[in-house]
């Protein structure tokens, strides 16, 4: 029951923002359903795999998915996934951490500003 | 598009799918704002941040697997039942005027960095003296 209430919230989150829904997904995971973090963010991808492919068919029909864009950006985040899920097995990524909060927050002010 | 613009695309590219393998997500926090900066409207980049999602996360999924952290039966759960909600999010998304969807994303990404620094500091502070 708590996993289909987390499966909700991570659907609208997702397709409201055009996000994976993982921000929301992770914690309650660990929070609600008692799983490891490392767990989670694991069984969170996979997750996501499905609700994004939700999204993808919604905003396909109403033509709002560009192909080529999404190959532009979406091919080498796949290669940056494969080393982001093998550094978090051995390293401590703090530093790491620190400057995706710095560009998130630069980026959040350009959207702002724009 | 200039070379410049693609390699900036690619790098970022890349840097959004170290954050997905690093904390669980999509990359969908990077991908919109960079498609933003490559001239698709807010709607549009939302629409093709989820289908650049695809690849990221299923690399990502390949990976975790094979070091055993991964639960498919609560993933399948947890995304089968999103579907319902998916739809939901995108009429929420579709109904609001460009702009506003815009400063909520932005209100996102502050949201995001503030949580990312907080899961990072609580980490650090259980296990004390490592570098």
């Amino acid at each position: 029951m708590r996993l289909v209430a987390i499966g909700l919230v991570a659907g609208v989150f997702s397709a409201f923002f055009g996000v994976g829904g993982g921000i929301v997904a992770v914690p309650l995971l660990i929070l609600l359903a008692g799983i490891p973090e490392r767990a989670a963010t694991a069984t969170s991808l996979m997750a996501i795999a499905i609700t994004a492919s939700a999204g993808v068919v919604v905003y396909g029909f109403r033509g709002e998915v560009d192909v080529g864009y999404a190959a532009l950006v979406g091919l080498p985040a796949a290669a940056g996934a494969l080393a982001g899920s093998a550094w978090q097995q051995r390293i401590r990524t703090s530093t790491l951490t620190y400057g995706f909060a710095v560009l998130l927050t630069a980026l959040g002010v350009w959207l702002l500003a724009g | 598009m200039s070379t410049t613009t693609i390699l900036v695309a690619v790098v970022l590219g890349v840097a959004a799918g170290v954050l997905a393998g690093l904390f669980g997500v999509g990359g969908g926090v990077l991908f919109v704002p960079v498609l933003v900066a490559l001239g698709l409207d807010q709607l549009e980049a939302q629409g093709t941040s989820l289908l650049a999602i695809l690849p990221t996360v299923l690399a990502g999924t390949w990976n975790q697997r094979r070091y055993g952290n991964l639960r498919p039966r609560t993933a399948v759960v947890i995304g089968v039942t999103s579907v319902v909600g998916v739809e939901l999010g995108a009429r929420l998304a579709t109904q609001l005027p460009e702009i506003t969807l815009r400063r909520l994303f932005a209100a996102l990404l502050f949201g995001v960095a503030a949580h990312l620094v907080w899961r990072t500091r609580r980490e650090a502070s259980r296990y004390p003296g490592s570098p």
